[in-house]
């Protein structure tokens, strides 16, 4: 018997995103779900009832009907104390519950004896847990509509022009906070043709920023800010003076500050002052995206758009649901995910498997029983040492092309030894003809050792053919032995026939070597071209 | 033609090789390189001709010869694919190790040179070790062309105490060769040095069967440089500089492209040498007991999705492997290319040093494909910008994308420089299966998020993905 998942109409006010879309349901009825959608749950997010039902959802009216339908629901925010009401034992919810903030509600529910999965307490670092993170798409829409919001506001044009009515300078933009969302405001921002700066106290974001089109600005302070999970924590008063003074440099330079500052469980960090607003141009635009947690900036009041000494500050806490179709499918399609990995039999039943890291984490009521926190879990964490590590052995292949790194002394000592030991024995006992000889041989390794480092390592396949070609000059051997002059006294006795035999095979041999050599290296070298 | 003339001829033809070496380090002087190797053999061959050392009587035999011999070169010119390259490369080795084994036994048994004492020890052992060399080289390089074309299986076979046996080997060389030096007539010296010869042989033969599939780039290089030094061992022999020269020449471009792949491996040249690379990995790896499990999920896509990314992009990079040279798929990356690269996508090429079977492979199948080889990067040119780069797209190559080659010091693999694909927005690999590379290394990579694998015979795949992108 399968499953019917229940999406309900959003209750909270001002919430205009759906948990899931008609697109979605389709692939939610592959997995062998049945889906049931409220009456009118989509409107706000552009998804008609109608759209559902050609989905192959089936459209229920009122709540009450809907929760008592559900054996899974979907929800975006958490349950009201009504909808906790509607709940029966053995239900699975699926939402944002924000468990550390929500004492009262886990409690309630766990009395309803229901499974709890919260999307918000996702393990992000696991990264096949990515595709499940709604609060990074979350974030991510947000960012995008903060910049939105505050072109809205501004005066002018983002990008630089020049037009026959003037020249326009570019917006400057400065991003507080390279998250998720401040990545999203970074990359729209720069899109727009802004000018943008961001700063975070995770300096390992800095690449990112640059990635995106931002430049990043340091903090002079050396600490560094990284509180695990990918978030950043509190950090040191010495460093919240440098930080300060940057943010009032920035605030006098640029038209457009977005906030994203946030910390988990804490009140959002002040970084805005009232005399940093005070200093900014007139027109100038604040979007505080903390806004909800107390915001990033003195003068924000929540939920509003406000202005103050001629600069808006944009305060508003429901960014995400003012791009309600976007943030719903993206959200939609991270509990299809999730759904994929609670049924992977298919067949539209699901197992809360408490082996699985992810679904450990997300599980925060199992059957009335609170589960939440979960163990931290064993993540081989990024190892600082390993990477140093890494570099300098990275570092050592790039030696050719480039002159490589003199040899040690000691070892260069040696080889110098080594090699007059040997120079005085070849000395001591040679004669002068195989001198003359070996003073050739040992110049001709060093010219071809001095012509060979130059090469280019694309041409090393034809190198390889033109020395094999010239290595056919063993030909020359074999010519002088087929048919030397001889005297009448020398010719007594030599196998004639046999030399002559093994002398015209070897020239075949190397005869073959030689124009094929050179004829696949022509053909080769011919076909390199600009 | 007088000894005099035709010795400044041998000095013309040496100064044409060495401008003919110098002329390959770039493309752009390569094919006057080539001519200038062309003029100075032809150079070299008719000063010895019409030189004072060959009479009349010979003409005929060295035409015959030469054309027998050159028409086969230039047919198998004109017929080679260029992906078999490697083979034709390793199987020409072979014929200058067989010709200087000849040259040998036909120095050895001329009565006409007639030497004593120390000249007479020193023209023997050149004759021994030029012998040893060709030998070497004729059996190495063959097994080499079996292993290339897949004659032979790529896995180092590795005999217990192989390196005891190779000792052995070598102890029974040097006796036999003291044995050679005390033989007072031909026949007499003649047994030792057939055995020397058998046992060269197997030498060459046991050499490069113990080389695993993932260093032929080496081996091929390192034969290329034992044919130099063949040809130099015979020019002792015969006391002539020219030869001499030469192989001087090319055994020592061939010892340095050894060694700049060695480099590029991270590897040392003595352990590629000593082999057993492939199969004594695995071995080392549950010892060192630190090498971490890839963790996460593979992402497969199609050929619809991969074009789609492509489309998007603005920026990609290809990295091709012995994967597309197996599977044909040139053509169709070059397709791929123009056609992105005329909408505007700034499409380039990473080559890794020993991606393929031989130094350059991957570039001379992009040059033949007509790819212009300013958008073919080295390694060193191209790793920083894979960061700014929205696709990269890895053909038929593992071992020289592998992460784990930098941050994991327990992998086989560990410190060898690699590409670093996965600092790409996206990375796409195509392959035929999750197999892992030749050095027998889980690769990382494909369990990274931003990775994509798209499974299949490269020629295929890169074909639906073409007619994707143009539909």
């Amino acid at each position: 018997m399968s499953l019917t998942i229940g999406v309900p109409k959003e209750t909270a006010a001002g919430e205009k995103r759906v948990a899931t879309v008609p697109e979605v349901v389709e692939k939610l009825v592959k997995l062998g779900f049945a889906v049931a959608v409220e009456s009118g749950a989509g409107d706000l997010a552009n998804c008609s009832d109608d759209s559902y039902r050609a989905a192959g959802a089936q459209v229920v009216d009122g709540a009450a009907k809907l929760w008592a339908a559900a054996d899974i629901v979907f929800k975006v925010r958490g349950p009201s104390q009504d909808e906790v009401g509607l709940m029966r034992e053995g239900q699975t919810l699926i939402s944002f519950i924000w468990p550390a903030q929500n004492p009262d509600l886990m409690q309630q529910l766990a009395a309803r004896k229901v499974t709890v999965l919260a999307i918000d307490a996702l393990p992000r670092v696991l990264s096949r847990a990515q595709k499940m993170d709604a609060l990074t798409s979350q974030a991510g829409v947000a960012g995008y509509r903060a910049v939105i919001e505050a072109a809205n506001a501004f005066g002018r044009f983002f990008n630089g022009q020049i037009t026959a009515a003037g020249k326009v300078p570019p917006a400057k933009v400065f991003i507080a906070g390279a998250g998720v969302a401040g990545l999203a405001a970074i990359g729209t921002a720069a899109g727009l043709g802004a000018i943008v700066r961001a700063n975070d106290t995770r300096a390992e974001v800095a690449d990112q920023v640059v990635s995106l089109g931002g430049e990043f600005v340091k903090v002079d302070y050396e600490e560094e800010g990284s509180g695990g999970g990918g978030y950043a924590k509190v950090m040191s008063e010495g460093f919240q003076q440098a930080q300060r003074e940057m943010y009032a440099k920035q605030a006098r330079e640029v038209d457009i500050i977005i906030t994203t500052a946030l910390i988990p469980g804490k009140p959002a960090p002040r970084l805005i002052t009232a005399e940093m607003v005070q200093s900014m141009k007139p027109g100038s635009v604040i979007v505080d995206m903390a806004a909800e947690q107390g915001g990033n900036c003195e003068l924000t009041e929540p939920g509003q758009s406000v202005v103050k000494h001629g600069v808006t500050i944009v305060g508003y806490t429901d960014l995400v649901s003012r791009l309600a179709k976007q943030s719903s499918t993206l959200y939609a399609t991270n509990l299809f995910r999730l759904a994929e990995e609670l049924c992977k039999t298919k067949d539209g039943i699901i197992n809360v498997n408490m082996e699985d890291d992810a679904i450990r984490g997300l599980t925060v009521i199992k059957d009335g029983a609170i589960t939440w926190p979960a163990p931290p879990l064993v993540v081989a964490a990024p190892k600082p040492a390993a990477a140093a590590a890494a570099v300098p052995a990275a570092k050592k292949g790039h030696g050719h092309g480039a002159p490589s790194e003199p040899m040690a002394g000691s070892t260069l000592a040696i080889m110098f030894g080594v090699a007059a030991a040997l120079f005085w024995f070849i000395g001591a006992n040679a004669p002068a003809a195989f001198l003359g000889h070996f003073t050739v041989f040992v110049l001709a390794c060093f010219v071809g050792y001095m012509v060979v480092w130059n090469v280019t390592p694309a041409l090393h396949t034809p190198l390889m053919s033109v020395t094999n070609a010239i290595s056919s000059i063993i030909a020359i051997g074999a010519l002088v032995q087929i048919a030397p002059p001889l005297t009448e006294a020398l010719s007594v006795g030599r196998p004639t026939d046999a030399i002559r035999w093994l002398a015209v095979v070897g020239i075949v041999l190397t005869a073959v070597n030689m124009f094929g050599g050179f004829a696949v290296t022509h053909r080769m070298l011919a076909m390199f071209r600009k | 033609m007088s000894e005099s003339l035709a010795t400044v001829s041998y000095i013309g033809a040496t100064i044409l090789f060495i401008l003919s070496l110098g002329g390959l380090s770039s493309p752009a002087t390569s094919r006057r390189g080539n001519l200038y190797g062309m003029i100075g053999m032809a150079l070299a061959v008719l000063a010895t001709v019409f030189g004072p050392r060959v009479t009349a009587a010979g003409i005929p035999w060295i035409i015959g010869a030469m054309v027998v011999g050159g028409s086969v070169g230039f047919y198998a010119a004109r017929t080679v694919q260029m992906t078999q390259m490697p083979e034709l490369v390793a199987l020409m080795h072979s014929l200058v190790g067989l010709a200087a084994v000849l040259v040998g036994y036909a120095s050895y048994i001329d009565t006409s040179i007639q030497l004593a004492g120390a000249e007479k020890a020193i023209h023997e052992v050149e004759v021994y070790i030029g012998i040893l060399i060709g030998a070497v080289t004729l059996s190495g390089s063959l097994i080499a062309f079996g292993k290339l074309s897949g004659k032979i299986g790529g896995k180092p076979l590795l005999l217990p105490g192989r390196h005891f046996l190779n000792l052995i080997g070598l102890l029974v060389v040097i006796w036999f060769g003291k044995v050679f030096l005390g033989a007072h007539s031909v026949d007499a010296g003649m047994m030792p040095l057939i055995v020397m010869t058998v046992i060269a042989l197997l030498f060459g033969i046991h050499m490069v069967m113990a080389i695993g599939g993932a260093d032929m780039p080496v081996v091929v290089s390192m034969l290329n440089s034992y044919s130099g030094w063949a040809a130099a061992a015979t020019g002792f022999m015969l006391n002539n500089d020219l030869l001499i020269v030469t192989g001087a020449l090319v055994g020592s471009s061939g010892a340095i492209l050894s060694y700049i792949m060695c480099q590029a491996m991270n590897r040392n040249f003595i352990s590629v040498i000593a082999g057993g690379f492939g199969g004594g990995a695995p071995a080392k790896k549950v010892g060192a007991g630190e090498t971490a499990e890839p963790q996460g999920e593979v992402v497969p896509v199609n050929a619809i999705e991969t074009a789609e990314l492509l489309r998007e992009a603005k920026s990609v990079i290809i990295v091709p492997g012995y994967g597309m040279a197996v599977a044909q798929a040139q053509h169709t990356v070059f397709e791929i290319t123009k056609h992105l690269r005329e909408k505007g996508v700034n499409v380039r090429f990473g080559i890794h040093p020993v991606a393929g079977r031989m130094p350059g492979h991957m570039n001379v199948l992009l040059a033949e494909a007509k790819v212009p080889y300013d958008i073919v990067m080295e390694m060193d040119e191209i790793n920083e910008d894979f960061p700014d780069t929205d696709v990269t797209m890895v053909i038929g190559a593992n071992d020289i994308v592998n992460p784990s080659a930098q941050d994991d010091p327990g992998s086989p693999i560990a410190g060898m420089p690699v590409l670093e694909v996965w600092k790409a927005k996206t990375s796409i690999v195509m392959k035929r299966s999750m197999a892992s590379g030749y050095a027998g290394v889980d690769n990382p990579l494909f369990y990274k998020e931003n990775n994509r694998m798209l499974f299949g015979d490269a020629k295929k795949m890169l074909d639906e993905v073409l007619v994707a992108l143009k539909s």
